[in-house]
C-alpha cells in the first residue's frame, strides 16, 4: 500500500514537471498545443538511447533530452508564428502524430513497436535509484519539481513573463507595445518541451522501459486537463491539477476495484471535467492570481523611503 | 504515357482507390467546414459522430435482415439503416451543439474547442464500454466481388461510396447554393448579428448545421465501415484526416471540402506508391501535408488570403 502511493507522488511528480511546462505555453501564452506527450515521447526515448546504446549517465542523457526536446519545441514553435487558436492546435495534434509515427516505425533506433527495455537508472555520487526503493525516487522526482517550479515562476514573474501574458491577451497590441511576439512565443515552446523532456527522461528512467504506445494523444489530454482543472495560468494550481488527476485516474487500483471499472471510465472522466469546467468555471478550481500591482507599487516606494 | 515508371491499368487502379478513399474523406470534411464556416471553432467530436452513426447503421441493419441471406430486402434493409443512421446521427449532432457548445458562445476561443475535445472523448470511451474495443465487420448488403475492366479492378462497394458521395455533394451544394435555408446559413456564416436582424433563427441553422453535418459524417461511416472496419477509435484518425482535408481546401468553404477531401485520399494513396513510403508512415504524409499547407496558405486553397486587421 505504502509502495503504492509512493507510485502514485512518483507519477504525480512527472506529470507535474511536464503540465508546468505545458501551463506555460497554454496557461501563460496561449497557445493551445496537444502534443505534450509527444516531446515527453522525445525526452523518454532520447533518455532510453542515451543510456542503452550510447552508455552515458542517467544526468547527461537527461539534459540532452531536455535539449533535443527542446529543439523540437522549436521546430514545432515556428509554425506558431502563423497560426493561431484552432489551426494551432490542430498543427501540434499533428506534430504529436507524426513524431508517434516515427516512433513506430524507425525500427533500428526506436526498436518500434516493442519499445526499449532495461535503461539503467541514475548514479548519484556513489548511490544507484533502483526502482525498487521508491523513497529516493520521489525525492529526486520531487526536487526537480521543485527546480522547474522556481525555474517556471522566475520566468512569469519577470519581464519575460509579463510578455507571454501580453500575448495571450492580445497579440496585436502586445506587438505594438514593442514585443517581439515571435521570439517569445517560440521561447514559450521550447521551454515547455525541455521541461517536459526532462519528465521523460525521468520517466524512462524510472520504469526502466519505454514504448511507443504510452506517448498517444490522451496522454497529451490528460496533461491538458490538469493545467485546464487546476487553472490556466497559475502554476501551483497546476501543481494541484496534477495531484487531482493523476489520483483521479489511480482510485480504481487504490482501492483494488480495477477489475471491475474499465480503464475507460477514466478517460470518460477526463472528457467530462473538461466540458463541465469550461462551462461552469472556465478559469479552473483555483484560477489565475493577478498579481497586486497596487500593492507591489506601495511596498516599492516604502522601499525607497527608507 | 508511362508516369513515374507504373503500368497505365495500374496507374488507374490507385487512382480509383484514390478517389474512393477521397470521397469519404469529403463527406466527413463538409461536417467540419460547415460548423467552422457558422461557429468559428473546430468540431472536434464530429469523428465521435461519425462512429456513433457507423455503430448505429450496424445495429439497425442487423436488427432487420440476416445479410447472408442477400437479396433485395437486404438492399433494402441497408438502404433504412442507413436513414436511420443518418438521422440518429443528426440528433446527436444536435444535441451535442446544445448541451457543450451553445453554453460557450460568447466565451473566449479555447473555451469550446477544450470542450469538443472533451465531448469528443467521452463518446468515443463510451462507445468502447458498451460496444467492446474489437473491430467488426459489416457484410455487405450485395455482392462484392470485383469487377474486372481493361486490367483495372473496381469492387461494387467503391462504385457505391463513389456514387453516393457525389450524389450527397451536389445535392448539398444545390441546397446551400440555391435554397432558402441555404441563403439563411450562408448569411448567418457572414454576419450573425444582421443575419439575426433580417429575421433568421440564428439558432435553428446553426442546429441545422449541425443536422446535416452530422448525417454526411453517418453516410461516411457507414461506407467507411463496409470498406474497411468498424471499432470505436474509428473516428478519430478519420476525423483528424478529414479536418485536414478540409484545411486544405479552405476551412468554410463547401467546395474546398470537397476538392481537399479527393486531393488529400490522392495523396495518400500516390503517396505510398511512388514517393514509396512505407506504409506505416501513412498517417504521416496527412499531417505532413497539413502542416506545409498551414506554413504556405493557411487559408486554404480556395480562400483568399486575408490579411487581418485590428
Amino acid at each position: 500500500m505504502l509502495n503504492f502511493i509512493l507510485l502514485i507522488f512518483i507519477y504525480i511528480g512527472i506529470y507535474a514537471i511536464s503540465a508546468l511546462g505545458l501551463n506555460l505555453i497554454v496557461g501563460y501564452t496561449g497557445l493551445l498545443s496537444l502534443c505534450q506527450a509527444a516531446f515527453l515521447g522525445i525526452g523518454a526515448y532520447s533518455t532510453a538511447v542515451l543510456m542503452t546504446a550510447f552508455h552515458f549517465g542517467f544526468w547527461e542523457a537527461m539534459f540532452i533530452s531536455g535539449i533535443i526536446a527542446a529543439l523540437c519545441g522549436m521546430l514545432i514553435g515556428i509554425p506558431t508564428l502563423r497560426l493561431k487558436g484552432d489551426y494551432l492546435a490542430i498543427a501540434t495534434l499533428g506534430f504529436g502524430e507524426i513524431v508517434r509515427n516515427i516512433i513506430v516505425n524507425w525500427d533500428s533506433v526506436t526498436k518500434g513497436p516493442m519499445g526499449i527495455n532495461g535503461i539503467p537508472g541514475p548514479n548519484f555520487f556513489g548511490f544507484r535509484f533502483s526502482s525498487m526503493d521508491k523513497v529516493s525516487w520521489v525525492i529526486l522526482i520531487w526536487v526537480i519539481v521543485g527546480i522547474s517550479y522556481y525555474y517556471v515562476r522566475r520566468i512569469v514573474r519577470s519581464r519575460v513573463g509579463r510578455a507571454l501574458e501580453a500575448i495571450r491577451e492580445d497579440e496585436i497590441a502586445a506587438s505594438a507595445m514593442g514585443i517581439n511576439t515571435a521570439k517569445y512565443k517560440i521561447g514559450a515552446f521550447t521551454t515547455g518541451a525541455f521541461l517536459a523532456g526532462i519528465a521523460g527522461s525521468l520517466f524512462a528512467s524510472y520504469n526502466q522501459s519505454v514504448a511507443p504506445l504510452t506517448f498517444d494523444f490522451m496522454m497529451s489530454i490528460m496533461i491538458l486537463c490538469m493545467v485546464v482543472l487546476g487553472g490556466l495560468g497559475n502554476n501551483y494550481a497546476t501543481v494541484a491539477g496534477a495531484i487531482i488527476i493523476v489520483i483521479t485516474s489511480e482510485i480504481p487500483r487504490l482501492f483494488g476495484i480495477s477489475h471491475i471499472i474499465p480503464p475507460q471510465l477514466n478517460q470518460v472522466i477526463f472528457g467530462l471535467i473538461l466540458v463541465l469546467m469550461m462551462i461552469y468555471r472556465p478559469q479552473g478550481i483555483i484560477g489565475r492570481v493577478k498579481l497586486n500591482y497596487a500593492k507591489i507599487l506601495k511596498k516599492e516606494i516604502l522601499h525607497l523611503e527608507k | 504515357m508511362n508516369l513515374f515508371n507504373i503500368p497505365h491499368n495500374e496507374l488507374l487502379q490507385h487512382l480509383l482507390n484514390g478517389l474512393t478513399l477521397g470521397a469519404i474523406y469529403s463527406l466527413i470534411a463538409l461536417g467540419y467546414t460547415m460548423v467552422y464556416g457558422i461557429l468559428k471553432f473546430i468540431n472536434f467530436a464530429h469523428g465521435e459522430i461519425l462512429m456513433l452513426g457507423a455503430y448505429a447503421g450496424y445495429y439497425v441493419y442487423y436488427l432487420i435482415c440476416d445479410p447472408s441471406q442477400g437479396g433485395s430486402f437486404v438492399i433494402l434493409a441497408f438502404i433504412l439503416s442507413l436513414l436511420t443512421a443518418m438521422v440518429i446521427s443528426a440528433s446527436l449532432g444536435i444535441f451535442i451543439e446544445r448541451v457543450a457548445y451553445r453554453p460557450l458562445r460568447k466565451a473566449p476561443r479555447l473555451a469550446p474547442l477544450l470542450s469538443a475535445i472533451g465531448v469528443s472523448i467521452i463518446l468515443m470511451n463510451l462507445a468502447a464500454l458498451f460496444f467492446g474495443t474489437k473491430s467488426r465487420k459489416f457484410d455487405y448488403p450485395f455482392d462484392n466481388s470485383t469487377i474486372q475492366l481493361d486490367g483495372t479492378s473496381i469492387t461494387p462497394n467503391q462504385i457505391m461510396i463513389l456514387v453516393v458521395g457525389l450524389i450527397m455533394m451536389t445535392a448539398l451544394k444545390l441546397f446551400i447554393d440555391k435554397s432558402r435555408l441555404g441563403k439563411a446559413m450562408r448569411a448567418t456564416s457572414q454576419n450573425q448579428p444582421v443575419a439575426a436582424l433580417m429575421g433568421i433563427n440564428v439558432n435553428f441553422i446553426i442546429s441545422l448545421t449541425f443536422a446535416i453535418g452530422s448525417a454526411l459524417a453517418a453516410v461516411a461511416g457507414i461506407m467507411m465501415s463496409l470498406e474497411f472496419k468498424l471499432y470505436p477509435t474509428m473516428g478519430q484518425m478519420a476525423g483528424l484526416k478529414a479536418f485536414i482535408a478540409a484545411v486544405v481546401g479552405g476551412i468554410g468553404n463547401i467546395s474546398g471540402a470537397m476538392l481537399g477531401g479527393i486531393l488529400l485520399g490522392l495523396l495518400e494513396t500516390f503517396g505510398v506508391v511512388i514517393l514509396g513510403i512505407p506504409q506505416g508512415l501513412k498517417d504521416t504524409i496527412a499531417f505532413s501535408v497539413l502542416i506545409i499547407i498551414l506554413l504556405v496558405k493557411p487559408s486554404g486553397l480556395l480562400i483568399k488570403n486575408i490579411r487581418e486587421k485590428v
